[in-house]
This record gives C-alpha cells, structure tokens and sequence, in this order.
C-alpha cells in the first residue's frame, strides 16, 4: 500500500515537475533567444549566431540609418507618458468613489472600468478608427493617447481599488474622530498609503501603451509611427535584424524598470493580487 | 477582485465611507465619449450596404454569415482560443502546483519569470519565436544536430507553431489570478488530505483543483479573449495560409477599406469573446457549484 502510494507520488512529481519544467522554458527561452540573436554577426535570424558583434545595435543607434524607429520610439514615449497621466488623473478618483463598495451598482461601474482588459481591443481600435474619421479629424498623437488612455486606465484603477481594499477603515475612522476634515485625511492618511499602488497601475499602463498594437494598428500612419507598429513592418518585410537589437533594448529596460519598481513598490506582489500583505 | 473582501469594506456609505459618486464621473464621461460612443458607432457601420456609407441593410451582414470561407474564419478563431485555453491550463498547473509547494525565495523568483515576459512587448515575444520557429531556428537546428529529423520540420504557419508561441504570451496572464487563489487556499486541507492517505494526484484532483477553479475562470478568460485576438501572432507566425477574425478586420478596414465589412467581423470578434466567456464561467459553475 505504501509502495504503490510511493510510486503514484513519483509519478506526480515527474508529470508535474516536467510539465513546470516545460513551462518555465516556454516562458524565458525567447527572452534568451532573442538576446542572443540581437549579438549576431549575420544578417539573418540563424541560430545559433555564426559570431557574436555589437553591429545591429551600433545599426539601431546610428540617427541616420535608424532615424524612423527612432522617430517611432519618440512618439510612443510621448503617447505613453500622455495617456498615463490621463489616465491616473482619471482613474485614481474613481478607484476612490466605488473601489470599496460593494453595491450592485458600484461592481457594474466597475465592471464597465475594466471592460478593456476584456474586451477584444482589436474591434475598440477599429471603432476609434471611425469614430474620430467621421468626426473629421486626423490621424495625431493626441487622438493616440485618447485610445490608448481608455485601454490602459483599468490598470490604475485595478491596482488602485486593490491597494484601497487593503486599507483599514479603522486609521480613516480614527483621523475623522479626531476632528480631520475628509480632505485632510485624504491627504495625511489614505494618499500615502495608497501611493505604491497608484504607482504600479501607472507603471503597468505606461507599459501596456508602449506594447499597444490593437489601438495603434488603426490609428498610426507615416506621420505618427508607433514603435511597435514599426518594428511589426519590419518584420513583416524582411526580416530585419534590428528588432533584434529594439528587443535587446526594450528587454533591457523592462528589466531595469521591474527591478526597480519592485525595490519601490513591490510590483509583483501587486500584480499577482496579493495586495500589501506580506 | 480578490483580496480586496475584507469585511470592513461591505458597509456602503458608513460613517467616514460617504460614497462619493462624483468622483467616478470624470472617468465615465470619458468612457462614455471615447469607449461606448465609438462601440455604438461601429455597430451602426455594420449596417451600410456601401463604402461610402450611403445605404442602410443588412447587406454586409448577409454577405459574411453566408459566406462559408468566413463562417470558418470565426470557427477557426474559436477554436484556436479554445486549444489555447488547453494547452495554457495543462501547463499552468503545474507551475502553480511548484509555486504552492515553494518557498519565498523560489516564490518571488518564479514570478519574475512570469511576469517578466508579461511586460515585453508582443511585437517582440512573437519576433523571438520566428527564431525559434524558422528553418534556421532553435527547434529545426536542434533536432537537425540530434538526427531526429533529416529535413527542418515546418512550424511557422502552422496551428500548433502558432499556439507554442501564443503559450508565452498567454501562460502569464493565466498564471496570475490562479496564483492569486491558491495562495488562499487554506493549508491544513491539503495536509489533512495527505494525512488521510490520499495519494498528491488523488489530494490534487479532490482538493486543490475545485478550489482553484475561480482563478482557472478568471485566467482562461483572459486567455480566451487575448488569444483570439491576438493579431501580430496569428499574422506574424499564423502566415497568410491561417487566417482568423483579426487578420479579416485589418484587411478589410485598412487595405480594401470596406468599413462596414469590418464592422461586421469586429461585431464576430466581440461576440465570439464574449460567448466564450460566458461558457468558460458556466464550465467554472458546473465543476464547483459554490465558487465561481
């Protein structure tokens, strides 16, 4: 009896262990991939590289021969910090007005916050593309920042809502007891502490806006190229081997920016939906 | 969203808890302008006979649910989100079963790793599996160099290449919210079943499977509603030979410019998610009827 529960664990363990193992490779094996393909001598995706050289990124950086990625670069930084700041002076104060309650009207207004994330954004895109079209306006930077400011804003208000939900009526009840005007207490207790989760929502929109392809698919041209847009045609057309190099960048800075927001926020324990508790 | 239940929280509008309605209205209004007019504005297109949006009927409509070449097109795509939620789930659990058994350390290191592509860009997940998936790439070569193959295996513009690269990008977004839920589920359970002589499959299929089933729902919901969409995937490794719902809308709104077309397969897009959601919930309800 103990044997066979003994070899039916083994067996758990191997089934689960190589399913995991598997997993963890298809998560960080193209991260490897792609770093190592950025540092290749040829100009082609061949792998493994024939040589290992610096000259795609040296390619990438060069303002003449790279000038449109940089151009597109620049204008999805200009975008993304944009719609952000939109979006976090937007949704803060409504993560504020209905995160903590719990009435069937304040969870459908939710629901209607967070219908992006759900949503296929692809159709929303389409539907800017007319809708700002039939308005008469032309394709800019700032009719950008609109689309992408409504896809982004559910990430400021989930984390917001979230950090709210952690926060002890108790502290809030204490001030006001003490003769605090709700501003005051606003400003003195509830804003400090929930200021780690406004500033991870803002980091996760900010990211979601420069990775946004359904809203930018439709709404970019010549004049207003998005990074990831770009990088999408020069895929398409042959293949070029600065994505390679972009890639290397853009891994690069999410790594930095991951470790850093972790220092001051504890980003993965907010975006796993833990909160603030230990 | 979980975590966020604590009972203190349950009294609308207590003392200190004013609800402050306006405060939300600035957020409305800009959904109400930039999200539903937009939304609405697309399914009236999808009712012009014409390009220049002269004529109203149901003409584009008919065109396309009687066309069988795009009826297919939405089977495909739901199908091809289906195979995703699969093949997610079968090697998500997995990895949330070591997370469960971990301690801190591996805990914090493991959710690097998954959130870490999280935050990548598609453009460049789905770069990285051309490298991988290519005649010249890291499979082909490897099984070249092992003699397993005497010829590179085709992989791109395939169903199967398509759904190993869209695992990358979805796994994370499954991962999370099942995390989310184990992390509550209470210890002592799944000790008292081990103590009990219950085999680890046995104490997995009867104990942390059913009270995981919310957090499977929330994330094969994203996954369901992110892989369908997915655009630059289905196109990139999908080819021209795979076309889904996606790939239609761009054509037709943005090389032919046939909006109401276009409206007519975003309005497929749309229902086609939400269909799926809906049953992915009712599949959650029907393995744990108190959850869910």
């Amino acid at each position: 009896m103990t044997h066979r529960t003994s070899r039916s664990d083994l067996s758990y363990h191997l089934v689960v262990g190589c399913l995991a193992g598997l997993a963890l490779l298809v998560l960080i094996g193209p991260v490897v991939v792609v770093l190592l393909t950025s540092l290749t001598t040829s100009a082609a995706l061949k792998f493994p590289p024939p040589g290992f050289s610096t000259q795609w990124y040296a390619a990438l950086f060069d303002p003449v021969k790279s000038g449109h990625i940089h151009k597109a670069a620049y204008n999805s930084m200009w975008v993304a910090g944009m719609a952000t700041a939109g979006a976090t002076l937007l949704a803060v104060p409504a993560a504020l007005s209905i995160g903590r309650l719990q009435s069937r009207a304040a969870r459908s207004l939710e629901a209607a916050f967070l219908a992006p994330l759900i949503l296929p954004t692809l159709a929303y895109g389409l539907a800017t593309l007319m809708f700002f079209t039939l308005l008469g306006y032309r394709p800019s930077l700032w009719l950008l920042t609109i689309g992408h400011l409504v896809v982004i804003a559910p990430f400021v208000f989930r984390t917001t809502a979230a950090t709210l939900g952690q926060l002890d009526p108790v502290l809030l009840e204490s001030s006001a007891s003490l003769g605090a005007s709700r501003l005051y207490t606003f400003r003195r207790v509830t804003l400090p502490l929930i200021t780690p989760g406004i500033l991870a929502g803002a980091f996760l929109a900010f990211v979601a806006s420069l990775d946004n392809v359904p809203v930018s698919l439709f709404l970019s041209n010549a004049r207003t190229d998005m990074l990831p847009i770009r990088m999408w045609g020069m895929i398409e057309s042959n293949l070029d081997v600065r994505v390679a190099a972009i890639s290397g960048v853009l891994i690069a800075a999410v790594i930095i920016l991951m470790l850093v927001m972790e220092r001051l926020v504890g980003l993965t324990r907010r975006i796993s939906g833990r909160g603030s508790s230990p | 969203m979980a975590g966020a239940a604590t009972a203190a929280m349950v009294r609308d509008g207590q003392a200190g808890e004013r609800v402050e309605w306006r405060l939300a209205t600035p957020l409305g209004a800009a959904y109400m302008a930039f999200f539903a007019a937009p939304l609405l504005l697309l399914a009236w297109i999808s009712f012009y006979e014409d390009n220049e949006l002269t004529r109203l009927g149901p003409g584009q409509w008919l065109k396309f649910l009687s066309d069988p070449f795009y009826v297919g097109v939405v089977w495909r795509t739901v199908v091809l989100g289906l195979v995703t939620v699969a093949a997610a789930t079968l090697l998500t659990y997995p990895l949330a079963l070591i997370f469960y058994d971990a301690g801190p350390r591996v805990r914090k290191l493991l959710l690097f790793i998954v959130v870490l592509p999280l935050l990548t860009s598609v453009v460049v997940r789905t770069f990285a599996w051309i490298a991988i998936l290519s005649r010249e790439g890291v499979i082909n070569q490897s099984l070249l160099w092992l003699g397993l193959t005497a010829s590179p295996v085709p992989l791109l513009q395939t169903q199967h290449g398509l759904v190993l690269a869209l695992m990358q990008i979805e796994m994370p977004l499954m991962l999370l919210p099942l995390l989310t839920v184990m992390q509550n589920i209470d210890r002592s359970l799944v000790e008292a079943s081990r103590s009990l002589g219950a085999s680890r499959w046995r104490t997995f299929f009867r104990v942390l499977l059913p009270l995981s089933v919310p957090g499977w729902v929330a994330g094969a919901t994203l996954v369901f509603a992110s892989s369908t969409t997915a655009f630059i995937s289905q196109s990139v490794i999908g080819g021209g030979r795979l076309v889904f719902l996606p790939s239609v809308i761009w054509q037709q709104a943005m090389v032919i410019s046939n909006w109401p077309f276009a409206a007519v397969a975003s309005i497929m897009l749309l229902a086609s998610v939400l269909l799926g959601i809906v049953a992915l919930g009712a599949l959650g309800r029907l393995i744990d009827p108190k959850g869910a």
